[in-house]
């Protein structure tokens, strides 16, 4: 062992373990005292109730809504990403064929590449913002505006059949560009000598894509999966401030990270509000143990 | 950009794990909302106190500094900085005014009342007020029964209480004890141009059936006759379907509500009111409202495009900026829903609104209701009037004065109603989640399915829910 390599370690780690420990664990380990308590929020925490916020949260139909929501945005959200970013990636890297021994993408694709990325750059609560007047339900919404005069608006928002589509169309619209560049950085780690030789064995671009780059990005579609999964247990920002109502209309939209916001800071019920968190958080150790258990397969070393 | 997201070193299964951990990030928030978990009423600081005299009601001490806090909304911050604040340092010249505004008052104070350092007059407003039902009951609210019971600051032989309008009190109190003051006092009915009106030849409606027939007329004229914005403030729907239910039944309708009788919301008042309502719904509203703001519909108003808009008094001051010249807002009591009602047609709902109260386990408690007596003087109170447009709880305040239409046109709803004036409901702050069912279930009943029996089960089974539910503290009212 050499001289001083657990100072050095050690100098590097403990502000951020401090960090973490002090703001995430130890609010973990407090949301987890407060869940079997009854409490406002104010005042001091007296009523023990042990598993009594559990028993009132599998009576509670806002809570089994907001469950159904989030497993709607945890089935779609990835998918639809992962598919739409490995569809733009590939065209942007690899779909251009092969020109003078060189892979390349389609034209401009430097360009796109930059685009994509755009929405990554701005704040959530402006997305939320700007689509919640994208999906305006009159004539001043830019979707409707664009609509013939004659039609009836779409409600889109205020329509409980779209609105939950709507929410997620807007996560994906976000999502998108990261992912492209996320599976762009990972198809530049694919040796061209690969497609090469594919392509000299008369490879389509549709068999280089399903034989070669989804194999050998394989993880990295595995990280994607689990990141947006993680994602699609929050939506708080965007349910909050685009739909009607707040989680509406009656209650179509409520996911469980705005409900945790709303029983801790509207209604009072701390108490119920940390057993609501720490639902959330078996949920996402269930969704990331699940998927990685799942998509386990033996990865291609290019 | 290639290297970043797969460096060699580093494994690709550990870096899946750190990012199931990222996510888990997003719960912790309520963990910090308790980060003070544990104080209690061990932590109350020392409190300024002086010799009580004839001077000095409150007994304050002269040389004691104040924090206020005041909310950042459609009421601004000058009557507190320009008005109440010198008038409170004409009398108390060595008292310091620690002074700072807010937008949202929860975020800012609540951690404050946890931490045991509140400040000593809190303005307790806007769509992020605190849970005031709450504040009263974990004791973080001072007893203002002192406040009311000194004398007025300059209407001479009156105490404080004597000089506000009925109900003032009775609003901020809790199982019979004053906690606040609602100073705002705000006229609630239709709001409607009555340029537009003149121009046309109509009448506000004091039946039903006139009702109707002038939204008939309206629609006719291409004017939507009746609107509210369901994305946010289908409350304002809730207090007009509420008020004709009070109008049919009288108030005990609305006191059986807010003390969760059961069978309060399947009362006879309320379903002939949510039926009323619900055929105004069906014909009338432009269904594209379930998704517009309350700015949206207010401008739509403007622009003469709605007939009439179901709202409070701060209306005229909040449109301000996007009144046409020309426009001329005036109120109209709700009309009679049944020739039966027992209340007649002129009957109004006005509330004293928007919480100040002083902080009972700030530095100096009796500083801040002192500075809740100065608001409280006939002076402070006209000079808000005139700052903000809205009417406060002293009494005649402003009489005589001739400052909008619309307020105007309020003080005539008051004078007409007369004795027939009721404060309305309270449950909407003393249960948000009552609060929060009414909305959707109004915007259901207006937009969705009309159907007012299935309004009156749904928020008789919340009701109930909130009565059975021992972690939600009850509150009373007779």
């Amino acid at each position: 062992m050499r001289h001083g390599k657990y100072p050095f370690i050690i100098g590097f780690l403990v502000v951020p373990v401090a960090l973490y420990a002090v703001f995430v664990v130890w609010a973990y380990i407090q949301a987890f005292y407060l869940s079997v308590y009854e409490w406002s929020g104010l005042g001091p925490v007296e009523n023990f109730v042990g598993l009594g916020n559990f028993r009132k949260m599998w009576d509670d139909t806002t809570f089994w809504q907001s469950i159904k929501h989030n497993v709607f945005l945890l089935v779609f959200l990835p998918i639809i990403t992962v598919v739409l970013a490995l569809i733009f990636a590939f065209l942007l890297n690899v779909g251009g064929g092969h020109k003078g021994g060189v892979i390349r993408g389609v034209w401009g694709s430097k360009v796109y590449r930059i685009i994509f990325f755009f929405p990554q750059l701005l704040a959530l609560a402006i997305v939320a913002v700007i689509f919640g007047r994208v999906f305006g339900p009159d004539k001043s919404g830019m979707i409707n505006g664009l609509l013939p005069e004659s039609w009836s608006p779409w409600l889109f928002l205020a329509d409980e059949r779209y609105a939950m589509g709507c929410i997620l169309v807007v996560l994906v619209w976000q999502a998108v560009g990261f992912y492209v560049v996320l599976f762009s950085a990972g198809m530049g780690n694919i040796p061209t000598e690969v497609y090469e030789a594919a392509a000299i064995d008369g490879a389509s671009r549709v068999t280089l894509f399903f034989k070669i780059t989804i194999p050998l990005l394989w993880n990295t579609v595995q990280v994607a999966w689990v990141y947006l999964g993680i994602a699609a247990f929050d939506a708080f920002a965007l349910v909050n401030i685009m739909t009607v109502d707040r989680g509406g209309p009656d209650g179509a939209t409520s996911v469980l990270s705005l409900m945790i916001y709303r029983n801790a800071f509207e209604f009072s019920q701390a108490g119920y509000a940390s057993a609501l968190g720490v639902v959330l958080f078996f949920l996402t150790l269930t969704f990331a143990w699940v998927t990685l258990s799942a998509t386990r397969r033996e990865s291609v070393e290019a | 950009m290639t290297d970043i997201f797969t460096k060699p070193e580093l494994d690709r299964r550990t870096l899946l794990r750190r990012a199931a951990a990222v996510g888990l990030l997003a719960t912790p928030a309520v963990g910090m909302l308790s980060a003070c978990v544990g104080s209690s009423d061990e932590d109350t600081p020392e409190q300024a106190t002086g010799t009580k005299s004839a001077d000095n009601p409150l007994g304050i001490d002269p040389k004691a500094g104040v924090e206020i806090v005041i909310f950042n909304g459609g009421l601004g911050t000058d009557y507190a900085t320009k008005v109440d604040t010198p008038l409170f340092n004409k009398k108390w010249p060595e008292a310091k005014i620690t002074y700072s505004q807010a937008e949202e008052i929860s975020t800012v104070v609540q951690p404050r009342i946890n931490a045991g350092s509140p400040p000593d007059m809190i303005n307790n407003s806007g769509s992020k007020l605190m849970d005031f039902g709450a504040i009263v009951k974990a004791g973080q609210a001072a007893e203002l029964t002192d406040l009311f019971a000194a004398p007025s600051l300059d209407i001479a032989g009156k105490t404080v209480a004597d000089t506000l309008v009925p109900g003032a009190i009775e609003q901020g109190s809790y199982d019979g004890k004053p906690f606040a003051v609602n100073y705002s006092y705000t006229v609630f009915g239709l709001w409607y141009n009555a340029a537009l009106f003149k121009k046309n030849n109509w009448t506000p409606p004091t039946t039903w059936a006139e009702f109707t027939a002038l939204c008939d007329k309206m629609k006719a004229a291409g004017v939507v006759p009746f609107g509210y914005a369901g994305a946010n403030a289908s409350y304002y729907m809730v207090r007009a379907i509420l008020t004709s239910a009070g109008k049919i039944g009288s108030e005990q309708v609305l006191k059986d509500i807010d003390n969760l009788k059961e069978g309060a919301w399947t009362n006879d008042a309320i379903k002939q009111a949510a039926q009323a309502w619900a055929g105004i719904g069906q014909k009338y509203i432009n269904k594209t409202f379930l998704g517009l703001r309350h700015t949206e519909v207010q401008l739509q108003q403007n622009q003469d495009k709605v007939g009439f808009y179901p709202c409070g008094s701060w209306l005229e001051n909040e449109q301000a900026k996007d009144t046409p010249k020309g426009f001329e807002y005036a109120i109209a009591a709700y009309p009679s829903v049944t020739a039966a009602d027992k209340l007649p047609a002129t009957a109004i709902n006005a509330a004293a609104g928007e919480i100040y109260f002083a902080a009972a386990k700030g530095k100096n408690p009796q500083g801040g209701k002192e500075y809740l007596r100065t608001m409280l003087s006939k002076e402070a109170a006209l000079e808000f009037t005139k700052l903000t447009k809205s009417l406060t709880v002293v009494a005649g305040a402003s009489d005589g004065q001739t400052i909008s239409p619309g307020l105007t046109s309020a003080n005539d709803a008051v004078t007409k109603a007369g004795k027939d004036i009721f404060m309305g409901y309270l449950f909407d702050t003393w249960y948000k989640k009552l609060d929060d069912e009414s909305r959707a279930a109004a915007n259901d009943l207006m937009f969705k399915d009309y159907d007012a029996a299935k309004f009156c089960d749904r928020m008789e089974k919340a009701s109930q829910a909130v009565a059975k539910d021992s972690s939600v503290t009850k509150f009373t009212r007779s």
